[in-house]
Order: C-alpha cells, then sequence, then structure tokens
C-alpha cells in the first residue's frame, strides 16, 4: 500500500510540476513548417525573444507540414513558400492570412572538385538536369556556356527535397513556366514525383547530400548555399541575362505589383535583372482568432509578433541574404496583418 | 586412414578460427562507433555546453542544455506511467499463470514488443496531439511509456516467477492479506531483478527518436512545461546531424556523446545487478 | 482491501490489452479513407505522387525486403559464429564474457547513433568504394542502410543462439564425440540439426527488428520514392518514408496512405515476431 500512496504522491507532484509551469505557457507562440527562411526566423525569434521575452518556438519541418499543423490547429502559426493550394484551403476551413515576410532566391548549387563558382545555367539545361536527360557535367550544352571553366567530367546527382516544402513548390514553378516537357510529365506543387535523383530532408537535408557527394547538384535557399561556402551557379534569365542570385536581383524580380492577398510566385518574372528562381515565403494564420478557446491575449501576442515582423524584423533579413519586403508589399502586408479578427473585431487598430 | 583424420582435424581447427575471427570482428563497429564519437565529443563538452540553448543559424557557441532537460523530463514522466502499470502488470501475470486474461495480456505484451517505435509515433500523434491540438512533452513520455511496458512487464513476471513459492505459502500461512504478502514479501525479495528491469527499459527508451518525432517536437528554448514542446537528444542529435552547419555537427557529436554513454552506463548497471538473478532480459 | 487490490491487477491487465486493441484499431480507422479509394492494389502500385493523389507502396516495400534481407545475410555469418563460439566452444571464461557483454551493448546503442555514424563515416567509405568500381557514387543507399542495419541486429540472433546451443543436452553431444566425431563435425551434425528451428526463430526476431528500425535507416537511405535499381542505388522504406512525409501529408488520402503504410508495417512485424517467439517457446518446452 505504501508503494501506492509513493506512486500517487509522485503522480500528484508531477501534475502540480507541470502545471506551476503555466505562467510561462503565455509566453510562448509556436509555429511550424518552412526551413527556407529558417535561418531567418531563428534569428528574428531569438532577437524577439531577448526584446520581448516572449518564447517563439519555430520547427523547420517543411511547408507542408507547417500547413498541415495548422489545419489541425496544433500550432500558432504555419510558414511556407508556396501559397496554399485548392485543395489544402478546402480542407482547412476557414479563411486564413498570408502574411509575406521576406522573399528569397533558391539556388542550384552543386559540389565540383576545383575551382569553378558560379558556372552558367540556362532553363533548358537546369529543366532536361532535373528530367534526368543530362546525365553527366561533361554534356555539350553545359561546357559550352562555360568555356574556361574547369569543369570535371562527373556523372551528375540530382538531389531534391523529400519532404513536402516551398522550397520545391518555387522551383517547379520555374521549371513548369521555363519547360513544357517538365510541365506535362511532373508539373508543380510542395512534393512532386521526382524523375531522378536523392532526397534530402529539408534545406539542410540537401545542402547536407550536395556538400558530401562530388558531381552532386540540388536546389537550396540562398544562404544554405553561403553559409556552408557551397559554390551555386548563375542562371540565364527570361530577358537572356545571365544573373548571379543576390539580394539586389533578388529584390529586382520582386518588383511587381502584388495582388491584395499577397499569394503570388516570383519566377520567371519580366524584370530584367531579376534573378528567375525567387519567391516570398509566408507565415500563415486564421483569419478568425478566436477558435479553440483561444484567449484574446495570445491572438494579440500572435499579431504582434508578425506585426513585429514585417516591420523592426525586416532588418534582420538583409545581413543573412533575404530580400526585405519592398515599400509597396509592406503595404499590402500590413493590410492583410490588420484584417485578422477576435470574435469579428479587428484586433490590432 | 590417418591422412583422412588429420584432414578432418584440421578442418575442425580451420573451422575453429574462422568462428573465433567472425565472433570478434562484430566487437569492431562498436568500438569504432564508440571511440570515434568519444573523440569527436569530448572536444566539445564543456559547462557552457551543458547550460545554454543552441544558437541561431550562423552565430558560433550555444549548447544543448533543453534537450538534456527535456530527456530528462520525457523519460522521467514516461516512467511515471510506465512503472506503475508495467510492474503490476507482471505480478498479475507471474500470479495468474493460466486464466485467459493473462493469456491475451501475455499475447498483447508480445505483440507490443514488436511493433517498431514509428507506429507508435503516429498512434499517440493521433491519440493526444491531433485531439489536445497541441504538441507536448507529455505526448512524447505516453509513447515512450508504451515502449518501456513490455519489457518492465517481462523482467517483472519472470523475477517473480524465479522466488520460490516456500517465501508465498509461509506468508499466507501467517494470515497475512493477499495484497500485503504480494507488497511486503513478494515484491521486496524481487525488488533488485524488477529494478533493473526498469532501469534497462529507461536505457532502451533514452535514444528513441521515432516516437518523439510527432510528439515531443522540438523546442529550441529551454522548457519545463510538459504540456508544451520540447526538446529532446536524440530529436536533437537527428535534426542537427543531418545538417550542412559544422558548428551544428559538433552539438550532435557532443549530445551523441552524452547519450551514449547514459546509455551504455544504464546498460552496464543492469548487467551487474542482474547478475544476481538468472532472468534473460 | 484484498479485493480492491486484486481488481486493480485484473484492470491493469486489461489495460494490456486494451492498449494494443487501441494502437490497431487507430490505424485500422486512420486508414479506411486509403483502403476504401485505393483497395489493394495499394501494396503493388509502383508511383507514389503526393501531387497528383497517386499513392502506391511498392518502392517501399521492396526497399523494406530490400534492406532486411540483405542485412540478415551479412549478419547471419557473425550472429551465428557469436552464438556458436559463446554456445559451445567458450561459454565460460573472461574472453567470452566480454565478448557476450559487448555484443549485448550493441542492441543497446541509439539508432540515431548509428544513422549519425553511418552518415559521417560509413558513407564516405561507400561512396569511395563506389567510385572505384564505377557505380554512381552516391554514398547512401540501400547497401550502406543494409550494413547499417546488419551491425544493429546481429545481437538478437546471437543471444538467442547461445541460449540454444547451451541447452542441446550433453550426452548427446558426448555420444558424438565417443565416436570418433571432430568438434567441427559435432556442430554440423549435431548442434545445427537440434538447434534448428530455435535459430531460425532468432533470425525470424531479427528481421522483425530490421522492418522496423526508422532512424537510422532514415538516415542513410536516400529517401526517394524511385523504385530502387540496384543495391546501391537511393530508396525509402516503410517506416523510414513515414518518418520523412508523416508531418507534411496535407490531405487526407496522403496522411491515410501513410498510416496504411503503418497498419501493414505494424501486421508484418507481429506476425513475423509471433511465429519467432512460437517456435522458440516450442523449441524450449521440447
Amino acid at each position: 500500500m505504501k508503494k501506492i500512496t509513493q506512486i500517487l504522491s509522485i503522480a500528484l507532484i508531477a501534475v502540480g510540476f507541470a502545471s506551476s509551469a503555466k505562467a510561462q505557457d503565455d509566453k510562448t507562440l509556436l509555429g511550424a513548417g518552412a526551413t527556407f527562411p529558417y535561418p531567418l526566423y531563428s534569428k528574428m525569434f531569438s532577437e524577439y525573444n531577448a526584446k520581448t521575452g516572449i518564447q517563439v518556438n519555430y520547427q523547420s519541418i517543411g511547408s507542408g507540414g507547417g500547413i498541415l499543423q495548422l489545419t489541425n490547429k496544433t500550432v500558432d502559426f504555419g510558414a511556407s513558400d508556396g501559397p496554399m493550394n485548392a485543395d489544402q484551403t478546402t480542407k482547412i476551413g476557414a479563411p486564413v492570412l498570408h502574411i509575406p515576410i521576406v522573399s528569397g532566391a533558391v539556388v542550384l548549387t552543386y559540389n565540383l572538385p576545383g575551382d569553378n563558382n558560379g558556372i552558367v545555367l540556362t532553363p533548358d539545361v537546369i529543366a532536361d538536369i532535373f528530367l534526368g536527360k543530362i546525365t553527366s557535367w561533361s554534356d555539350p550544352r553545359i561546357v559550352s556556356k562555360n568555356k574556361g571553366v574547369n569543369i570535371p567530367a562527373l556523372p551528375i546527382l540530382v538531389a531534391h527535397r523529400s519532404d513536402g516544402s516551398g522550397t520545391t513548390a518555387i522551383f517547379t514553378s520555374y521549371l513548369s513556366k521555363v519547360s513544357s516537357d517538365w510541365n506535362t510529365k511532373v508539373g508543380q506543387g510542395g512534393a512532386v514525383n521526382w524523375p531522378a535523383g536523392l532526397g534530402g530532408k529539408g534545406n539542410e537535408g540537401v545542402s547536407g547530400l550536395v556538400k558530401q557527394t562530388p558531381g552532386a547538384i540540388g536546389y537550396v535557399e540562398l544562404i544554405y548555399a553561403l553559409q556552408n561556402k557551397m559554390d551555386y551557379a548563375k542562371v540565364v534569365n527570361k530577358k537572356g541575362k545571365i544573373i548571379l542570385p543576390s539580394i539586389a536581383s533578388v529584390t529586382a524580380a520582386g518588383n511587381v505589383k502584388l495582388p491584395e492577398d499577397s499569394k503570388i510566385f516570383l519566377t520567371d518574372t519580366d524584370a530584367p535583372d531579376g534573378y528567375p528562381i525567387a519567391g516570398l515565403t509566408w507565415q500563415i494564420i486564421y483569419k478568425e482568432q478566436n477558435y479553440n478557446g483561444r484567449s484574446l491575449d495570445r491572438a494579440k501576442k500572435l499579431l504582434a509578433l508578425l506585426w513585429w515582423n514585417i516591420h523592426e524584423g525586416q532588418q534582420y533579413a538583409a545581413p543573412l541574404n533575404y530580400a526585405p519586403l519592398s515599400k509597396e508589399a509592406l503595404k499590402v502586408a500590413e493590410k492583410i496583418v490588420k484584417s485578422a479578427t477576435y470574435d469579428g473585431k479587428p484586433i490590432l487598430k | 586412414m590417418q591422412a583422412n583424420v588429420n584432414l578432418r582435424v584440421a578442418k575442425s581447427k580451420a573451422v575453429q578460427v574462422v568462428i573465433f575471427i567472425f565472433a570478434f570482428l562484430v566487437t569492431l563497429p562498436l568500438l569504432f562507433i564508440i571511440l570515434y564519437i568519444f573523440q569527436k565529443g569530448i572536444s566539445v563538452i564543456n559547462w557552457t555546453f551543458l547550460t545554454h540553448v543552441p544558437k541561431p543559424v550562423g552565430e558560433i557557441g550555444g549548447g544543448i542544455a533543453n534537450a538534456l532537460l527535456g530527456s530528462i523530463l520525457i523519460v522521467f514522466f514516461a516512467s511515471v506511467f510506465a512503472i506503475p502499470i508495467g510492474v503490476f502488470c507482471g505480478i498479475y501475470l507471474s500470479e495468474n499463470k493460466n486464466t485467459k486474461l493473462a493469456y491475451w495480456s501475455r499475447l498483447c505484451v508480445d505483440v507490443l514488443q514488436g511493433v517498431p517505435s514509428i507506429v507508435i509515433g503516429i498512434v499517440v500523434y493521433f491519440w493526444i496531439v491531433k485531439s489536445v491540438g497541441t504538441f507536448s512533452a507529455i505526448s512524447g513520455s505516453v509513447a515512450l511509456a508504451i515502449m518501456m511496458l513490455p519489457i518492465i512487464i517481462r523482467s517483472t513476471e519472470e523475477t517473480l516467477n524465479l522466488l520460490p513459492s516456500s517465501l508465498k505459502e509461509a506468508a499466507i500461512a501467517l494470515a497475512m492479506p493477499y495484497h500485503r504478502v504480494i507488497m511486503k514479501v513478494i515484491l521486496p525479495c524481487g525488488i533488485s531483478g524488477i529494478l533493473s528491469g526498469i532501469i534497462l527499459s529507461v536505457a532502451r527508451i533514452a535514444g528513441e527518436t521515432a516516437p518523439l518525432l510527432f510528439t515531443a517536437f522540438g523546442n529550441p528554448y529551454i522548457n519545463t512545461n510538459m504540456r508544451k514542446p520540447m526538446q529532446s537528444l536524440p530529436l536533437l542529435i537527428f535534426n542537427y546531424a543531418t545538417s550542412p552547419y559544422d558548428d551544428w555537427h559538433d552539438l550532435a557529436w557532443g549530445a551523441a556523446l552524452i547519450l551514449l554513454f547514459t546509455v551504455l552506463l544504464l546498460n552496464i548497471i543492469t548487467k551487474i545487478t542482474t547478475k544476481r538473478w538468472n532472468v534473460q532480459l | 482491501m484484498e479485493v480492491f487490490f486484486k481488481k486493480t491487477l485484473i484492470i491493469i491487465a486489461l489495460i494490456m490489452v486494451v492498449l494494443v486493441l487501441g494502437i490497431m484499431l487507430t490505424l485500422i480507422i486512420e486508414s479506411i479513407p486509403s483502403m476504401k479509394s485505393l483497395g489493394l492494389k495499394y501494396l503493388w502500385g509502383k508511383t507514389w505522387d503526393p501531387v497528383n493523389n497517386v499513392y502506391g507502396a511498392y518502392p517501399f516495400l521492396l526497399g523494406t525486403l530490400l534492406t532486411s534481407f540483405i542485412s540478415l545475410i551479412i549478419s547471419i555469418p557473425f550472429s551465428f559464429a557469436i552464438a556458436v563460439y559463446l554456445g559451445e566452444y567458450n561459454s565460460k571464461g573472461w574472453l567470452s564474457n566480454v565478448l557476450k557483454n559487448l555484443v549485448e551493448l550493441i542492441a543497446a546503442v541509439p539508432s540515431v547513433i548509428y544513422g549519425f555514424w553511418g552518415l559521417l563515416v560509413l558513407v564516405p567509405l561507400v561512396r569511395a568504394f563506389e567510385i572505384k568500381f564505377n557505380i554512381l557514387p552516391y554514398g547512401i543507399g540501400i547497401f550502406t542502410s543494409s550494413i547499417v542495419l546488419a551491425i544493429m541486429i546481429i545481437p538478437y540472433a546471437a543471444s538467442m543462439g547461445r541460449e540454444l546451443i547451451k541447452m542441446v543436452p550433453s550426452n548427446l553431444k558426448e555420444g558424438a564425440y565417443s565416436l570418433g566425431a571432430t568438434r567441427y563435425e559435432v556442430i554440423k551434425n549435431v548442434i545445427l540439426p537440434y538447434t534448428k528451428t530455435g535459430l531460425f526463430a532468432g533470425v525470424l526476431l531479427s528481421l522483425g527488428r530490421a522492418l522496423g528500425e526508422t532512424m537510422a535507416v532514415t538516415m542513410v537511405i536516400g529517401n526517394t520514392t524511385l523504385i530502387p535499381t540496384s543495391i546501391f542505388a537511393p530508396g525509402n522504406t516503410m517506416a523510414s518514408v513515414i518518418a520523412n512525409e508523416f508531418t507534411e501529408a496535407d490531405h487526407t488520402l496522403y496522411l491515410s496512405a501513410l498510416i496504411e503504410l503503418g497498419l501493414f508495417l505494424f501486421c508484418v512485424t507481429v506476425v513475423i515476431n509471433m511465429i519467432g517467439k512460437f517456435l522458440i517457446s516450442r523449441y524450449t518446452n521440447k
């Protein structure tokens, strides 16, 4: 009997312990989704924590996962690099808001021995590599564009994402625009049936694969390539110019008018100096914040965070090679954040 | 004739040598892994490593305090759930060998032992995470507790089966009520066997990653609230090992060293305590 | 008190039954949408394409079978060698004690650590090997994960085999020796036939373990939904595809297809473990 009482008391202590932590409860927000902006978010949220004491726990599980977890109402906000598709919108069943945070570039990173950073790739070559049609680095279509560059004759290993991802959505949206072959055979989406290659989990996984495999090529967010000192390619854009991915060229690509709901892909735009594989990244919340018994206080904390993200938070974007929101885009974003409601009343004035 | 015998003896000797070599070759990967992790991990571990949380990507430094504390809490609560249920179920099975319930219960324990950990992760996601509406450390504890149960039940049952029945008979002859016989005589006699089963079960689950992927989820901050997501050592190793950042690899090596040595230590403790009990765990 | 105590025990024993039934039911209920719309051809479907909502489990079944069986083939000589050495040649003494404990520690190392080690140490080795033999140098893939798995499952068959070999009646062995048999002949003609079913059961338990192993495999298998073309190609197993895609599955059918995979995995491992346990109990009772 003594043992039972002991066990019971341990359990009671445990419960007490768990509930004593309730105060802390109100100081945390949970987000999940895209790995594309993860380096920026981890920086932004760590600064936000230092400033306000609010802990934002962001897990980079992939854009598809972020949307799913928001649908299951297990997180406060989801994050995605691709706007929600029709399927996802029906499944979530309630109006949601896409708040653009920054834009970034998806770069083609590769691992080739020797000094050959910045080789030039044309759209059709990129599509054919990922279709599995070009299988060697010594292919004449690659070599002819890169005269004088030392490209070893290795077999090409394609690395792609194994998880649902907005980076993939941006990249496949680009491929579908530049290659009709890709468009009919594979299509665009957060997770596609890859005709070739290896899968890695997250931007981290893909850059890990490329870094470890000579001859590999993959697509990752620019900062993942920069921070890991990996080589990445220059890409020929719609206007025929050779463009190096950078903040400037991404900002140039994004110099288009955003629609009201900000749901747009910035791939293959008409901008003459724009890098063609770029995209916005969003944080996604329910428009009506009173669901599942959420308190007004919690909704306010979430909105305050989003407001901070599109204002003060923007200063951390450029040092990490993300393009901050343009003035135009900021106005659209502000309007979207302000449209969030609690019991039908706007939360932010 | 003699040549034939010589050949047979030589063949026998040769086989013996081959078997010896194969048997000891197996220990090489283990020693190699331990050495490698020790070599990589030891240089990372220092006070900052143990007391700080990871820094944002690209900033040097930081530690794994969040995962360390998280692992301890998650495993502790898993034990709180699993130990009473496991021990009492083990008592029931050893006391009632031939009831229908015992048969089915034993079967279920066997089934549970073979269930892949990832499947348990999925199920607990539906039971707790989805119905409560948030990832939580407690759901991770439940998943791990389910994995602990078969080991605890097995070791309790087998330990108690080894106790001489005269012990129980003597106690009953003294007119002790049944529950006192169990709690005061049987359990204390078997306690070291049961304890080693518990320690072994802790060692098994401390390194489990798959059930935590969809439950405890992870957290870059120190968190002591069991109803919130929490980081743990195996999750941290998985996430950081597959990342391309060298400073995150370093954190993962350090975490792997701590995890590996904890788990091995627990196993060695069980080995020493089970020497007294000839229980096959 | 008396009654309360006995009732508590019964309830707790019942909890186990309820728990396992609950796990099974949850898996079945959650996979109904996929069973309904995909039916049995799900298992034979060759494409896994979440974008177009086409799901076929064949690549993962194949991946699981390949990794499990290759790892079994690699591990069997080693685990039998350990079993014979510890059970017959040298069942006492410090050396066998050291070996026995080391082998048991192999089973204790967490799988995520095997994966980590495999990824950073084994993968470059396999890649160097592949470059030498002119195979597409992925490094990661079915072969690499089979090696990691083989190391992980050796202890299961080994410790089972050791116990069984020890149980061979000594009068049988002595009879053979007295007829002039060499040690090798005793092992081959007496011990192995006698322990045959038991050793097979030990292998089954190893197989059960290999089928369900998740983390180590996920880290080194390559995670592609293509059907593996050779044993050096990347692939995916049932467990690794769940680990990769479960938190991402954003429509009902997708999620349900993954859970059906989990249900299938559950059934297969349960059946294999049950057969193994049944063989062993029949063996030890005879």
